[in-house]
């Protein structure tokens, strides 16, 4: 079972991938679009990213819910359980 | 009232002989064709399986996150448009962006991000769809990213009609400055279209070189064993603007855009007409549009793409428009070296014309060993010498569907 921690760092290798963001910022009390700057279609790529990175599915309608970088990861170990 | 002077005072380019207009201007000069066999597995199974590849990659010069979310040709687009800027003298002056225009050409857009994303789908389903496919894909996209870059607001255009595209761009970017509703313009035109699809679909219409020797043999404009054009890739932009708003800020001014022809064929959507009627109608309008008169041009450079037709109908026209004076003209075809870059082809020679104009040089046409007696024209097999005083030279543009422009420049 993936810890916390596994799922920040393997989501904050998308991010980075995506949006250049440096992984190391991409901390659970950060905001996706405040703090990181990742934009709507970015979002989205990192979404999908995501979905294959953990096997999970994450619905559009939940996109809009997953604010911070925790909210993504909580959301993760949610769809893994 | 007379009409704006449009002078150009910014060059760039990534194209198959370089990465910027000093290495692509040098190999011109030395002959050097930018042709290579494709190395990629998918061109096995072509029947052409040579092209004209940039030959620096984008990639190696743009931010990789920036560059992720552009297609080839927009990302060849900004990398010409940052070094025509430079070339320039803009970055740190104040512009009002209501005065800056941008005018940045494709034949075919974003082809590549179309079809992996199709490749996406079929493999992984629509999920896998990239949600930049559509911003990455449109043909205005370079046109845009450039607009985007450096904040122009006085309107933003893509003008597509193949292979006289990146021509027809310049002349759209001429009516914006003599209209009034710009000061500046970034005009050009993109192409990244070196991928199977396009490559076999060239291939079949009879269009492109079957040759598969040396691939610096493939393009030969005007040699009696041409074939078919070569498909070159990437980018040439040109920074224009009105010669008074040049004189303001003392910008270096390489040539006058004196004028456009634009005129269309309405024969065959892609035969050229064999007596190359529009094309001859175009290039009288440029002359007309620049108050030139036929002994006023010294240099052509041909849209002479090596096809059987094309480069005889080229021909005929240049001794319709400038009669008996068509004798003293030096003729060139870049394209002997760069390949066929489509959308981007007039951008790149009009920036070759320029180059030529301003060092009195015009580079030599590679691999005329044995020239069609259909074609009399005096034409450029080594680098050739350009008189002193103030002289003028054209650059032709025809594409598919019968689309013509042919553009004049003048020494300043």
């Amino acid at each position: 079972m993936a810890t916390t921690e596994d799922i920040r760092s393997t989501l904050a290798e998308i991010v980075n991938d995506v949006a250049g963001i440096p992984a190391e910022d991409v901390q659970l009390d950060k905001s996706f679009t405040d703090d990181l700057d990742v934009d709507s279609l970015s979002m989205v790529e990192v979404v999908v990213e995501a979905e294959e990175k953990f096997d999970v599915k994450i619905p559009d309608d939940e996109v809009k819910n997953l604010k911070t970088v925790g909210d993504a990861v909580a959301f993760i170990e949610r769809a893994q359980a | 009232m007379s009409p704006t002077t449009v002078v150009v005072t910014g060059l760039g380019t990534t194209s198959p002989l370089g990465g910027d207009v000093d290495s692509t201007w040098e190999g011109m000069l030395a002959g050097r064709s930018g042709a290579n066999r494709l190395e990629h597995d998918w061109a096995e199974q072509l029947p052409v399986r040579i092209a004209a590849e940039v030959a620096v990659e984008p990639a190696e010069v743009l931010d990789r996150v920036k560059a992720r979310r552009m297609d080839r040709s927009a990302q060849f687009a900004v990398v010409a448009a940052q070094e025509a800027w430079t070339d320039a003298g803009l970055p740190g002056t104040e512009l009002d962006p209501e005065r800056l225009g941008v005018v940045i050409a494709s034949g075919i857009g974003g082809v590549t991000t179309l079809l992996s994303n199709y490749d996406a789908l079929l493999a992984k389903g629509p999920r896998r769809v990239s949600p930049l496919a559509v911003p990455m894909l449109m043909p205005n996209s370079p046109a845009a990213n450039i607009g985007l870059l450096y904040g122009a607001q006085a309107g933003v255009h893509t003008p597509v009609s193949a292979c006289a595209s990146g021509n027809e761009a310049i002349s759209l970017g001429i009516d914006m400055i003599r209209l009034g509703r710009a000061d500046i313009v970034i005009v050009g035109g993109t192409e990244a279209a070196i991928h199977p699809l396009p490559m076999a679909a060239f291939a079949n219409m009879m269009a492109l070189s079957k040759r598969d020797d040396d691939p610096a043999l493939v393009s030969r404009p005007w040699d009696l064993a041409r074939d078919g054009f070569l498909l070159g890739e990437g980018a040439g932009v040109l920074v224009i603007e009105s010669a008074e708003h040049a004189s303001s800020r003392g910008a270096r001014v390489y040539a006058c855009v004196a004028g456009a022809g634009i005129t269309a064929d309405s024969h065959d959507i892609a035969q050229p007409d064999p007596a190359g009627r529009g094309g001859t109608r175009a290039i009288a309008r440029a002359l007309y549009d620049s108050k030139l008169a036929a002994g006023d041009i010294q240099h052509i450079n041909a849209h002479a793409t090596s096809t059987p037709q094309g480069d005889i109908a080229e021909g005929l026209m240049i001794h319709a428009t400038l009669g008996d004076a068509a004798d003293d003209v030096v003729v060139t075809s870049t394209k002997s070296m760069t390949g066929h870059l489509l959308g981007a082809a007039g951008a790149l020679e009009s920036i070759a014309t320029i180059k030529a104009l301003h060092h009195r040089q015009v580079p030599p046409t590679i691999n005329l060993d044995d020239l069609d007696p259909a074609v009399e024209l005096d034409i450029a097999t080594s680098v050739r010498e350009l008189p002193d005083g103030d002289i003028a030279a054209l650059n032709n543009s025809f594409g598919f569907g019968g689309h013509n422009v042919a553009i004049a420049f003048t020494t300043v």
